[in-house]
């Protein structure tokens, strides 16, 4: 049994435009201790899917339908009280802006002890003491005079560390990690992701990792899925997205990630921007923004299936599927794109970039 | 700094101007001032006649039925200021308690509660005040209840645009996400963060709450004539303002008892200006309430 697995989630939020749906039957898993990457452009639901998951979505949102089972059981149909036993002690979330997600009123040693006496029932002392020894795991020196610091006498990096020693403080067995980097530089960023996937072995948690940097997730993860106006559009192992992307969506944004030593005038993007969620496009989603696109793309919705054989995609994990039409042969054209791997591995190739 | 010596003399006054009783038991025996208020002097010393001019005896002269105007300004500051303390302790506390649980669920929640305080709003304090006393009779405690009735609504009102705010910060949902309760995320973590701006409003008001004692004083209600208050003897020396042809002004019975209102009020006023900038809340106070630093 898998540790989570979602099932077709739908999430709508009513707004005064119209309703829109951050997440569309959207369904995946995620296996004991491995590395579940979730890409998109901003607004893809990426954030909303991680809410979902702790049932932190807020009004007007609303969990349509689905299932979300995390070790069979299912999140959506427990008590409030149930969920928020849940909630930090065994799915934790490491947030975006660290320099927000930190109470400035609290010290950054109270904070986390709040979590574990809460959780695990320390007594003020011992949770004390476990707060500096993770302090000290996730790299901050002299974890015990740190201990008494407030959030705002931290470094950007140190309070990003703060924030993962918080999610890490009950030894949750899921760790939702949503754009852990995005506001830190890059060289603080390589050094964070290395803690959290170290902290993830030693602790054997699973990770969710939401970015929009397929850097990133090349460097920690191991199955991908790629995310577009709330759906999936691809879902595969890391190395088999970088070596043969099967979705035009994917392409795009691999081609513009930016390379050492590129000698094009202008950085390849993919046209227009994401489409407004209360009215998005009829068929495929991304066929206004599509270099490949058909007729055919404006009528049907595609599914995700086996590129290989056109069949629905099962959820075993080590499969690979995309939704595109191309691979229910109801595209003329094809899909016109090669894939050129320069140097040995992908994951040194895009990582490079960032160490 | 200046306002907070000035409020902490004259609290240290009026407390030790006369012994305290609680039940039967002296907890305070300390007598700063020189005689009881209720002493009509001149039935004892009848050198003493009724309004008379400031002297040594008598600093603050005597008022219309000869008691000491000195003692009595002292005392008068018991019901004054501790009326000012406990209405606002208690409309600020309920209203955090009700701004915070408004704005955190948002929703119809909100809606609901907040047109409640719409509803307060609408009527006049003052009014609304009148009609309280009217219908509980006079006394401290009635006075409490019609200032707080009207009062708490502007406290929930500004502490639950601040939670609106606040509640947005990734702290709070943080906070959730680790399992915490509503009512400790509330408390523990948004409340804090958007409290500033009540203290501010809180320690502005004790001073507009003394006023309003001293109004429904001066209107001959709160309290029975002859208590020793300062509304209630700016009241009792009305008819003095006003003399015949040839009269003189006892000006010290209205000037004594007017001012020891002005110098608080106005203390307090420069106490919330000081704790405003501390606190560094803008905007939502009244500018201009007067006062230096």
């Amino acid at each position: 049994m898998a540790l989570l697995e979602v099932e077709d989630l739908t999430v709508n939020f009513y707004t005064e435009e119209g309703v829109v749906t951050a997440c569309d039957d959207l369904s995946y898993t995620i296996e004991r201790g491995e590395k579940f990457g979730v890409v998109g452009e901003s607004g893809a639901g990426k954030s909303v899917t991680a809410m979902s998951l702790m049932r932190l979505i807020e009004e007007p949102g609303q969990i349509e339908s689905g299932e979300i089972r995390f070790k069979g059981e299912n999140i959506l149909e427990m008590s409030e009280e149930e969920v928020r036993s849940i909630r930090g002690n065994e799915i934790a979330m490491i947030f975006q802006d660290a320099q927000t997600a930190l109470n400035p009123v609290y010290t950054v040693g109270e904070q986390i002890s709040e979590a574990i006496r809460h959780h695990l029932g320390y007594d003020e002392d011992d949770a004390r003491d476990r707060t500096i020894r993770l302090l000290d795991q996730v790299g901050i020196p002299e974890a015990e005079t740190r201990y008494s610091d407030y959030p705002h006498e931290f470094s950007g990096g140190m309070q990003q560390r703060a924030v993962i020693a918080m999610a890490l403080s009950c030894d949750p067995d899921l760790l939702i990690a949503d754009e852990p980097t995005t506001a830190l530089d890059v060289t603080i960023e390589a050094k964070i992701l290395d803690q959290i996937e170290d902290l993830a072995e030693e602790f054997d948690t699973s990770i969710q990792l939401i970015t929009h940097d397929l850097g990133v997730i090349a460097q920690i993860c191991d199955r991908v899925m790629v995310m577009y106006a709330g759906k999936p559009v691809e879902k595969a192992p890391v190395e088999e997205l970088y070596y043969d992307p099967k979705h035009p969506y994917t392409v795009g944004l691999m081609s513009s990630i930016p390379r050492i030593g590129d000698t094009r005038d202008r950085l390849q993007t993919i046209p227009d921007t994401m489409p407004d969620l209360v009215d998005v496009p009829t068929g495929c989603s991304f066929h206004p923004r599509c270099p490949y696109a058909e007729e055919a793309c404006t009528r049907k919705e595609p599914v995700l299936v086996d590129p290989e054989t056109g069949h629905e995609a099962g959820s075993a994990p080590g499969d690979h599927a995309a939704a595109c039409l191309e691979y229910t042969g109801d595209l003329t054209g094809g899909l016109d794109y090669t894939v050129e791997v320069q140097g040995e591995d992908p994951r040194a190739q895009l990582g490079d970039q960032r160490e | 700094m200046l306002g907070l010596i000035v409020v902490t003399a004259m609290v240290f006054l009026t407390i030790f101007a006369r012994p305290v009783e609680i039940a039967g038991i002296t907890v305070q025996p300390i007598a700063l001032a020189p005689n009881d208020p209720q002493n009509i002097l001149y039935l004892q010393d009848p050198s003493v006649g009724r309004y008379d001019p400031p002297s040594l005896n008598h600093p603050m002269g005597t008022d219309a039925s000869g008691r000491d105007m000195l003692s009595r300004v002292m005392v008068g500051g018991r019901a004054s200021i501790s009326i000012g303390f406990v209405v606002v302790f208690l409309t600020g506390g309920f209203g955090l308690v009700y701004g915070a649980i408004s704005g955190y669920y948002g929703g119809w929640v909100d809606e609901v509660m907040m047109r409640v305080v719409d509803t307060v709003f609408a009527f006049p304090a003052l009014v609304l005040a009148l009609v309280i006393i009217a219908v509980l009779g006079s006394g401290y405690w009635s006075l409490v209840a019609a200032f707080v009735f009207p009062g708490w609504a502007g406290y929930a009102r500004l502490i639950r645009g601040e939670i609106l705010s606040v509640k947005e910060n990734e702290y709070v949902t943080a906070a959730q996400a680790l399992g915490a309760r509503d009512r400790s995320v509330i408390f523990r973590h948004v409340v804090p963060n958007a409290i500033a701006p009540l203290i501010v409003q809180a320690s502005l008001s004790i001073g507009t709450v003394v006023i309003g004692v001293a109004a429904l004083g001066f209107l001959g209600l709160g309290f029975p004539p002859g208590t020793p208050e300062w509304g209630t003897m700016l009241d009792a020396t009305r008819e003095t303002i006003i003399q015949g042809p040839g009269g003189s002004i006892p000006w010290w019975a209205t000037v004594f008892p007017g001012g020891a209102i002005f110098i608080f009020v106005m203390a307090m006023n420069m106490i919330g200006d000081g704790v405003n900038d501390a606190l560094d809340a803008q905007s939502n106070v009244d500018v201009g309430q007067g006062g230096a630093n």
